[in-house]
């Protein structure tokens, strides 16, 4: 069965013009054939009842084909601005894409540093790119994936050798720019080599107010021993779709640290899976979301223990306004083989309006005998004690309650390691305080 | 300075009065002493004069230098110069106590019409305070009170009395879970800070506080009502008969 109507008519027409474009390595065109092969034949999800994962997500804009996928770059965009707008700093290896394509003339590399981060196009027909790339967030996984994967054309590929510990950061950073509405589809790879340690920052970030579709997936291997800090930024306008997937693949002992901040985006979607496959691995993810007006965000957070002796962490946190609706969907699964494997999830909720709704499920699926597992979830309106408290003090309500705010995000935002990044992150956060105000009651 | 005429309040959605007709007045300078039973009203007294929000005003009326304060915000008081010393402080997570007092003393400042601290000037005055009231120098780098023993929190709320200089302090039971030790440091700070142009109001249960704070005015406080009234003798009085008396005077 193929996508009948306009929609699919519309990718498919997109989809035949990206294939007679720019040549490819033969792989790579079979990988996308594969990619298109499924979103063809299942789609996008629908919000229809029974449909758990989506249930409360409306894709409509997106089955209509609002927004196409350009070849040709939108606009140009001054380095300045990107500077200004994104997080930036000029020690940062930094990898700039407009509207999916690789712009060399905004990009900084540093060429002093054995982290090779580079296009997909300047990689060539490189054999570990082959491998991997598609091997960890597999086409068939979800239509996503599969779109994301039809549509391989620009991307970033890292490689940190064994042994290697960058100093420096490298940023993956994914602008949609004024003009038209358009479909991107950013991807990357990372590969850590063995004890090396990196940190690697992806953000998205849209320079106009029009509605977009981003989709973005991310597929990080980790070798014995590396260590990998992710930071994951979501900062796109309000009227954008962005559905992110991140996949990561621990060996033994790798230990891969990860902070998502995200900005409600129209719907907007943080998926993110670990799977540690040998013994000894450990994964903490952290995550942050603001949310107002009617956004709608999606953090869908689980990890596999398919080894023993495992350690993972789970720690979102939310601050949600307006009608907004936020989702934490945590899953920990531990396998039979797992012993000894260890996992906590929590998930703290502030919710400054009666309209706003969070739905938290922490869960843990355990076939192992010999684990340590904890799970908790709260959602709290701003405790009137502490307002009170701080007001008796001479700080009228508004400023309390912004205080209380950034306290309470300050917790994750303090756990960004990379101090320019985690500066533009409290900055973000400041500035977004204003308009959670303005919604709540 | 402060005058409280004739005040009925309850806790909100509640029927029944918990002050049912107090009437004090405090001079400037004075220190003055509420001591009463157990569900007496001290801290709902303590609590009103600052404006929780917990409770409601059914009647009477409360000015400070002459104006009234009843329909003012809690901030709004605070910036005239009251303040008052909780019994349980909250837990203001991810506020560091520095910021905190930042911002405190930048409102008070600016209502005050004067230019707010430079950061480096704060520091030094907070840094110098911290050192007097005797608090851990690495607490106030943690969220304000929160995993603050008892005694850390009380020592807290003396490093806020300091730092803003109130001219009306209300201490609700400061001395509640302190030891001698602590106890003192409270006694000092308050010490410290007597003028004749400040004044403090000090609710405690017990007496002994009032060993090292000599007040200059005892109020006895008995089901919701002041029943009596007296230099600083009454509250040893009070000390070695109990509230017995007056309770079966106020029943009766």
């Amino acid at each position: 069965m193929t996508l009948a109507t306009a929609r699919g008519e519309k990718y498919a027409a997109d989809f035949k013009a990206l294939t007679e474009s720019r040549p490819v390595p033969g792989w790579m065109s079979d990988l996308r054939q594969r990619g298109w092969d499924h979103f063809d034949s299942i789609g996008f999800p629908t919000a229809r009842r029974g449909n758990e994962l989506w249930k409360y997500t409306n894709l409509a804009p997106l089955e209509r084909g609002e927004f196409g996928f350009k070849l040709d770059r939108q606009s140009q965009v001054s380095s300045d601005e990107v500077q200004q707008r994104a997080p930036w700093s000029d020690d940062w290896t930094t990898l700039v894409f407009l509207d999916g394509s690789y712009s060399e003339s905004l990009s900084r590399v540093r060429t002093d540093s054995p982290v090779k981060a580079q296009n997909f196009a300047d990689a060539g027909d490189d054999s570990s790119l082959r491998d991997h790339l598609a091997a960890h967030a597999v086409v068939d996984e979800s239509a996503f994936t599969a779109v994301n994967t039809a549509f391989l054309r620009d991307g970033v590929f890292v490689q940190i050798p064994d042994g290697h510990e960058a100093d420096t950061a490298v940023h993956l950073l994914f602008i949609t720019t004024p003009g038209a509405s358009r479909a991107t589809y950013p991807r990357t790879l990372v590969l850590a080599g063995t004890n090396s340690r990196v940190s690697v920052i992806e953000s998205y970030i849209s320079l106009g107010e029009e509605s977009g579709f981003t989709a973005p997936v991310a597929e990080y291997v980790l070798g014995s021993g590396a260590g990998v800090e992710h930071y994951r930024v979501l900062a796109e306008n309000e009227e954008t779709f962005h559905i992110g997937t991140t996949r990561v693949y621990q060996s033994d002992d790798s230990n891969f640290r990860s902070v998502a901040f995200s900005l409600g985006p129209k719907i907007g979607r943080n998926d993110i899976h670990t799977m540690l496959d040998a013994p000894g691995a450990e994964c903490t993810l952290n995550g942050l979301y603001l949310t107002t007006n009617s956004q709608h965000l999606d953090n869908h957070i689980s990890t596999t223990h398919a080894k023993p002796n495992g350690t993972s962490h789970q720690f979102y946190k939310g601050v949600l306004s307006g009608d907004s609706r936020a989702v934490f969907s945590g899953r920990v699964l531990v396998e039979k083989d797992a012993q000894k494997s260890e996992a906590d999830q929590k998930d703290l909720n502030l919710v400054l309006s009666h309209g706003a709704e969070i739905d938290t499920k922490p869960s843990l699926e355990i076939y192992a005998d010999d684990v340590k597992c904890a799970h908790g979830a709260t959602a709290g309106h701003t405790d009137p004690e502490a307002l009170f408290y701080m007001q008796s003090r001479g700080i009228d309500e508004e400023t309390a309650q912004a205080m209380l705010v950034r306290g309470f995000a300050s917790e994750i935002a303090d756990t960004i390691r990379v101090d320019a990044l985690r500066e533009y992150v409290e900055n973000v956060i400041e500035e977004t305080i204003p308009a959670l105000q303005a919604a709540a009651d | 300075m402060l005058q409280v005429k004739d005040l009925h309040a309850s806790v909100i959605d509640a029927d029944e009065e918990i002050l049912k007709g107090l009437s004090l007045s405090i001079g400037a300078g004075e220190v003055h002493a509420i001591m009463g039973p157990n569900g007496s009203g001290k801290s709902t007294f303590a609590n009103v004069l600052m404006g929780r929000p917990d409770y409601v005003v059914n009647s009477g009326s409360v000015t400070f230098d002459d104006e009234e304060i009843l329909e003012l915000m809690p901030d709004q008081r605070a910036l005239r110069g009251m303040f008052l010393a909780f019994q349980y402080p909250a837990e203001i997570p991810g506020v560091r106590p520095w910021q905190f007092l930042k911002a405190a003393l930048d409102a008070r400042r600016e209502y005050a019409g004067e230019k707010a601290l430079s950061v480096r000037d704060f520091s030094k005055l907070f840094d110098g305070k911290v050192e007097a009231v005797g608090i851990d120098p690495d607490l106030v780098k943690r969220s304000l009170n929160e995993g603050f023993s008892g005694g850390e929190k009380k020592r807290n709320e003396m490093l806020q009395l300091e730092m803003l200089e109130p001219r009306l302090a209300i201490l609700d039971e400061t001395d509640s879970g302190l030891d001698v030790d602590a106890l003192r440091i409270v006694a000092e700070g308050v010490n410290s800070l007597r003028s004749p142009d400040r004044s403090f109001l000090i609710v405690t249960h017990y007496q002994r506080l009032l060993n090292y704070i000599k007040p200059d005015v005892v109020h006895i406080l008995v089901n919701g009502r002041i029943v009596e009234t007296g230099g600083p003798d009454l509250a040893l009085t009070v000390e070695s008969s109990g509230y017995e008396n007056y309770i079966k005077a106020a029943a009766g």
